[in-house]
Order: C-alpha cells, then structure tokens, then sequence
C-alpha cells in the first residue's frame, strides 16, 4: 500500500492532490472564520453586536455569505474586456493559494520542501498584483482603473521593503528553506525567536504586509470614500467572492509568513511544552487579530504619505538594516546571535 | 515519456506561444500579458534544468517588477491601433532585413559551432549537496566580485542619469513641506475626548 503511492505515477499524483486538499480545505474553512473574528472584532471596537444572527453567536454568517455570492447574477460591464474581466479575479484567488505549497505547519508538514521556499513566496506574492491591475483595466471604468493603478504603484513600492527584510532573516539562518529558518529559532523558547535580534524588522515588516495586502489603514485601492471600491466596483457575485477570498488568504499568508520569520513557527514558547501545528496555528491567529485591531483603531493614510512612507522611511531603514545584520552576523557579535547558521558559513 | 519530459514540453510551449502573440495581438496590453506568461513559462525551464533561484529570481524581477512597470504604462497609452499598423507596415522591409541578417549570423555561427573536450561535465548540474543560491553566491561575490561590483556601478550611473535627465524643478508652484505637516501640534488641529471604555459618545 505505501509502496503504491510512493513508487508509481499514479499513486505519487493521488498523493499529492490528497495532500493540496489537506492544506487547501482547512485553510478555506478557517478563512470563514477568520473572515467572521474579523467582522467580530471590529464590531467590538467599535461597540456594535456584529454578525449574530446566522447560527449561534452568528458563526455561520460567512457560510451564508458564500452561498449570497454564489446564486447571484453576474454583472459583465458592456466595455469590458471579457477574458481579462474573468481572469483577473482567478489569479487573485490562485496565486493567494498556491503560495501555501511550501509553507510548514509542523516541522517536516509541507506540501514542497524547496531550497528557495521564502523566495517562491516573495515571487508569488509580487504575482498577486496582477490580479488587481487586471481587475481594474479590464473593467472599463475610471473608478477601478485609478484603484489598480494606485494598488500598482504601492505593491510594488512595500515589496522592496519586505524584501530586504526577509534577506535579513536570511543572512541570519543561512538558508532560504522556512524548515531550516524555523530550526534556526529554536533553543531558549521565545527567547530566541526572530523577532528579539530583528526586533525593529517586525513591526517594518507587519506595517508592509499591512501595505502589500491592501488592509486598512492602507486601502487605498478600494478607499470607499474616494473610489467607491477601487478596482472591484464592476465585480459581482462569484468573480467578487474570489477577490475578497483570494485579499484574505494574501492576509492569512501574511500571518503565516511572521510567525514563520519572526516568532518562531512552530515551536513552543517555553522549554517544557512540546513544540508542535498548535503554536503555529496560535501565532497566526494571534497576528490576524492585530491586523483586525489595526483595521478597526487606525484612520487610512493619505496616498502620498503611503508612497512617502515606503520609499523614503521602510526603504533606507531595512537597507541600513541588511548592511547592519551582515556585519553583526559575520563577526558573530554576542555568541553568534544574529548568525545560526545550518549550513554553509 | 518522463514527467520532466512532458513537463518541459508543456513550458516550452507555452514560452513560444506566448512569445507569438505577445507580437501578433491587436491590443498592446493582452501582449504585455502574453509576455508575461512567456516569462512564467521560462521560469519553469528554469526550475526543469536545477536552476531554482534564477527562476525565483525570473519571476521576481522580470515578472513581478518589470512587467508591471510595462503594463504600468501601457495601460495609461492611448493608443490607435490603425495608425500604429500603418507605422509598422512603414517599417516592415527594415524589420524584415534585421531579422534575415540575425537569423543568417546565428546560422553562420551554428555551422561552425565546435565543442571543447569535456563540455558535458561542465553543462551538467553542479555536484554534491552544494544548492544553487550558495554556488551562485560564491561566483558573484567571492570569485567574480569586481565585474559584479562594476556592473552595480554601471546601473547605478544609469540610473542617477536617468533621474538628472528628467528632475526638472519648476518654479511658482505650491509644494508640501513634509516636515512641517509632521511637526503640526496636534493640540491645535484636533480635540481629544476622554472616553471611558464601553460607553462611547
């Protein structure tokens, strides 16, 4: 029976798509509840019951939600550019998905255990811009073309930031592998997390995930009060539900890719718990709370301080930052505490 | 046929096809987005020869920056197709000449192509456990590093050019002074409330 799936075509294939359903069904499912923790929390800031009427405590609200899209109509504008009207919001979906192949839950709990793992992530999360600037031109209509040409422009300028971040932890681990980066943490427990010797890297990093997966306060693409909803006004029904899917795995992924960079995936906090998926699932969910916090407590940039902020600020900061960590990692300042590395040196 | 071979078969393809209707489709930007799925598909060659990080490295930069920077401004041209034919087939017999002589030169140079002794060990994928980010990193920065450092310099003279050429500083119109926005006393330009928690206004 092992040998089946191990040896033959068949069996490697079968193998594999059980595996992607493993990673992609639970994800789905919990993305409708982070969709309603989201809802809740930011009715709870703002002193209002949120969603409580579809089931107990209204925990099925995203479920009817999703049946709401389905059975709508599909609206296509009548100047819309049909193919790229269509495919736009399935390579938003897709690209937010695919990035969860080489992600790690567990150690060793990965669908493709690649050397260039964090730099796949980084290559498909700057993809996912795409959806967004098709979304908006092919739409045909001014509102959403000036979204996605304002969600270009910023996607593109926080991306360089998140990637000089990442080529720290990088420098640090010595390998591009999320395993390796993940075993590189482990040790005094939360002591030697990430998130202590790159410490300021953290927050850079969680304010530009905020920037590259459009969340508030940096929404500009879809600023309700300047561009009704950006690049999705003339999207309905199903093409819309895979937009707002595919901004809440980029958002999810985003959480996955601190707690994996800077809190230590899945180990434990302290030495005499185990390590294991719960803490990883417990520090994802911990990160998509404050982004929920900073969605309901933070009133949304202005775009020229947006763009200011990413070049002028992030940018020479995380530089400085790389320059600063190399130097650090190769004299092994304090024992060795910004250079764990596994292998090469 | 292996996997690797359908696979490769699947990406070339694709290459070439995109490749093809990046120049034949009417409108500019479904060919920035034929273009691009050129790129993605020659990223996967890439990942087929064990060259992982060149791909990565293809998708981050040609796909993730340059391209959008290319759809970036195509989007914004308003073009008219007419006319843009009347001006290619203006220049067809130009095109046309370029294209002969290249093809002519790849053809002279494939005719005398000869290979040195022992060329296969070297194509070949790099030996051991040593992954292809370490073994890039060594050539770039450790055997090749004053070539990289001169090619860094080349760039960054472009670019400082490239910015000279276009800063351009007009007078008589307002500007913002950042740092005085950022210095402005909040006391001044809002009034906080003590709310106590729960209660609201």
């Amino acid at each position: 029976m092992v040998e089946f799936f191990t040896t033959t075509n068949l069996g490697i294939l079968l193998l594999t798509v059980g595996q992607c359903l493993l990673v992609l069904v639970p994800l789905l499912v919990a993305l409708a509840f982070l969709m309603y923790a989201d809802r809740k929390v930011w009715a709870a800031v703002q002193m209002r019951k949120g969603p409580n009427i579809v089931g107990v405590f209204g925990l099925l609200q995203s479920f009817a939600d999703f049946i709401k899209y389905i059975v709508k109509e599909i609206v296509v504008p009548a100047g819309a550019d049909k193919f790229v009207f269509f495919l736009a919001p399935l390579i938003s979906f897709v690209m937010a998905v695919i990035a969860w192949a080489v992600i790690p839950f567990n150690d060793g709990w990965v669908l493709a255990d690649i050397n260039v793992a964090i730099l796949y992530v980084f290559a498909i999360s700057s993809l996912e811009v795409y959806g967004v600037i098709m979304g908006g031109w092919a739409s045909n209509s001014k509102y959403p073309f000036l979204g996605s040409l304002r969600s270009a422009a910023q996607m593109i300028s926080y991306e360089v930031s998140i990637g000089l971040i990442i080529i720290g932890v990088i420098i640090s681990t010595g390998s591009m592998n999320f395993g390796d980066i993940v075993r590189a943490q482990d040790g005094y427990g939360i002591l030697s997390w990430y998130f202590i010797p790159h410490f300021p890297m953290l927050f850079l990093f969680f304010i530009s995930a905020l920037a590259e997966t459009n969340r508030p306060p940096f929404d500009l693409p879809e600023a309700e009060s300047e561009l009704v909803a950006g690049y999705q006004v003339e999207y309905s029904s199903t093409p819309f539900l895979l937009f707002m899917i595919g901004e809440l795995t980029a958002v999810v992924l985003m959480c996955a890719l601190v707690s994996l960079l800077f809190l230590g995936g899945w180990l434990s906090p302290v030495e005499f718990l185990p390590d294991g998926i719960l803490w990883m699932v417990a520090k994802m969910v911990f990160c998509f709370f404050i982004f929920a916090m900073v969605k309901a407590i933070t009133p949304r940039y202005r775009y020229d301080q947006l763009m200011r902020l990413g070049w002028k600020v992030f940018l020479p900061m995380s530089l400085a930052w790389v320059v600063l960590v190399s130097f650090l990692a190769k004299f092994e300042v304090l024992g060795g505490f910004w250079a764990r590395w596994v292998i090469g040196g | 046929m292996s996997v690797a071979a359908i696979a490769f078969y699947c990406f070339a393809l694709t290459t070439v096809a995109g490749g093809l209707f990046t120049v034949v489709s009417r409108n500019p930007v479904h060919s920035v987005l034929w273009l691009i799925l050129s790129f993605l598909s020659s990223a996967g060659l890439f990942v087929l020869l064990g060259a992982e990080f060149i791909a990565m490295l293809l998708m981050i930069v040609y796909v993730g920056a340059v391209a959008v920077l290319f759809l970036f401004v195509v989007m914004m041209l308003d073009i008219d197709f007419a006319e843009l034919k009347a001006e290619m087939a203006k220049y067809m017999p130009l095109a046309l000449l370029i294209g002969v002589i290249i093809l002519l030169q790849l053809a002279m140079a494939y005719g005398s192509w000869a290979y040195s002794d022992g060329f296969e060990t070297r194509l070949a994928a790099p030996q051991g456990d040593m992954q292809n980010t370490a073994a890039l990193g060594l050539l770039v920065y450790d055997k090749y590093i004053m070539l990289f450092q001169l090619a860094g310099l080349i760039l960054l003279v472009a670019m400082i050019g490239a910015i000279v050429l276009t800063l351009r500083h007009r007078q008589n119109i307002k500007r913002q002074d950042v740092l005085a926005q950022l210095y402005r006393d909040p006391a001044k330009a809002m009034e906080l409330k003590d709310i106590k928690p729960g209660q609201g206004l």
